[in-house]
């Protein structure tokens, strides 16, 4: 009996989550003369319904840059944000949608990506995340993996980098760090062992901003091995991908 | 000198007048009524934020399929992936994949093995770009979002306890069930060089596989 009792309390309590769920949809009201209904997320999918200037809508969900919408009498369907953004808010304020743009581009916080491209004749593939004291100087780390044709390394690094003129869509930047290379000879060559050293590198490179959150990245690196041979090794890289800031 | 006296003090009488009123009378109230005039409807201004929305731009699952490793037979595979939808048309995935490797036919005619350990395994990122959207019609009443997409990347391979720069690319379908889960059907190529059985031999690794998916 007091399972039951429990199980029916935590029903209705679930119940009573789901329908408080159910009302925290933001509401907005269609300002233009009508705004469409297509049946799926995406431009070529048909258009079923309209909803008419002053009908309220919920925003259900969103995808990519599709709106999941439900009427007034209960239909479902996708808008486009090009005529969400025409939408007003119950307060009467035009509807705004956090995508960022070339200002929060120039003063982001965070940013991440992914870059490939070439490490002394190797293929290198690097994830890399940074971190933004102001538009000019941000802390960065990333880890590659080093693949060549006689030796695999993986490659973990730490640095600075210094944005020259954050506002412009194009910005170089200059970078400098340290890091530790591991290296993993080919077991086909059957000779030297793996082994780890310490890197330095210095750099430079572009970031281009290309449309909402994302940016395109390309730059050099000349990185130092200290080994513990008689000589340091030097390696250039070159390498481009895509990041994304927040 | 009577006139000189009287414009004297004409002139001390404006002096002082104007000096009594200048700051005092006219100026301080005005402002501070302004500034109260000026201050009060801020404080009742609200912040305007953009609305929060439930976004379902991450998708998420698993999968299992054939891959044939080029000399080295066709076996089960099974993987992770994860994608990002940055635009309708543009996704980003990484996935992470495992096959078995069979025996060649030089192993299998010598009784050799090149290698003991006959695990395959793969990780890549790789772009995705869809096209030909449409709807699959279940009879009258039910129909399904799909997608073709093609996809290419790169990666690495690690085969024979060795790793390998790999290139893959190839073509699917995804075909929504609800608008949060999806089926794919995914042909891939991953292309990597080998010295495994000859100096530096590109190969081609072809991979079929079926996968669910969820959005959030």
């Amino acid at each position: 009996m007091r399972w039951f009792a429990v199980l029916a309390l935590s029903l209705l309590s679930l119940h009573a989550a789901s329908t408080n769920a159910e009302e925290r949809y933001v509401e907005v009201v269609v300002a233009d003369p009508f705004i469409e209904l297509h049946t799926g997320p995406g431009r070529g999918y048909p258009v079923f319904h309209v909803a008419d200037r002053g009908a309220s809508i919920e925003i259900l969900k969103r995808r990519t840059d599709w709106f999941k919408v439900r009427t007034e009498d209960r239909r479902e369907g996708w808008v486009h944000r090009s005529q969400m953004v025409r939408t007003l808010q119950p307060t009467g304020e035009q509807t705004e949608f956090d995508d960022g743009s070339r200002e929060a581009f120039t003063e982001h916080r965070w940013e991440a990506g992914v870059l490939a491209g070439d490490f002394g004749g190797a293929s290198v593939i690097s994830l890399y995340g940074a971190y933004s004291f102001n538009p000019s100087l941000s802390v960065e780390m990333g880890a590659s993996h080093v693949l060549g044709e006689f030796s695999n390394s993986y490659l973990a690094t730490a640095g600075v980098t210094h944005v020259f003129v954050p506002e412009w869509r194009a910005s170089p930047f200059f970078t400098l760090g340290t890091g530790v290379i591991h290296t993993d000879p080919k077991a086909t060559l059957g000779e030297a062992e793996d082994r780890t050293d310490q890197v330095g590198y210095v750099g430079g490179g572009v970031r281009v901003y290309i449309t909402r959150r994302f940016m395109f990245r390309a730059e050099y690196r000349s990185y130092v091995l200290f080994t513990s041979r008689n000589e340091n090794e030097e390696i250039d890289e070159w390498k481009g991908g895509f990041a994304f800031f927040f | 000198m009577e006139r000189r006296v009287r414009v004297l003090l004409l002139v001390f009488a404006l002096l002082a007048g104007c000096a009594s009123r200048g700051p005092e009378d006219i100026s301080i109230p005005q402002s501070e009524q302004e500034a109260a005039q000026i201050i009060e409807p801020e404080v009742q201004r609200r912040e305007v934020k953009p609305p929060k929305i439930d976004k379902e731009n991450w998708e998420i699952g698993g999968y299992a399929g054939i891959m044939s490793i080029e000399d080295f037979g066709t076996n089960p595979v099974y993987g992770l992936r994860a994608a990002y939808h940055i635009a309708e048309d543009l996704f980003v995935e990484a996935a992470v994949g495992r096959t078995e490797a069979g025996l060649s036919s030089i192993e299998e005619l010598a009784n050799v093995r090149v290698t003991q350990n006959r695990d395959l395994t793969y990780y890549n990122i790789s772009f995705g770009y869809n096209f030909l959207p449409g709807e699959i019609f279940l009879g009258k009443n039910y129909a399904l979002n799909s997608q073709l997409y093609v996809i290419g990347g790169v990666g690495a391979t690690r085969f024979a306890e060795e790793d390998n720069f790999t290139v893959n690319f190839g073509a699917g379908v995804r075909v929504l069930a609800t608008d949060s889960i999806a089926v794919h059907f995914d042909v891939r190529d991953h292309i990597f060089a080998t010295d495994l059985l000859a100096d530096n031999q590109a190969t081609n690794n072809l991979e079929a596989h079926l996968g669910f998916t969820f959005f959030f």
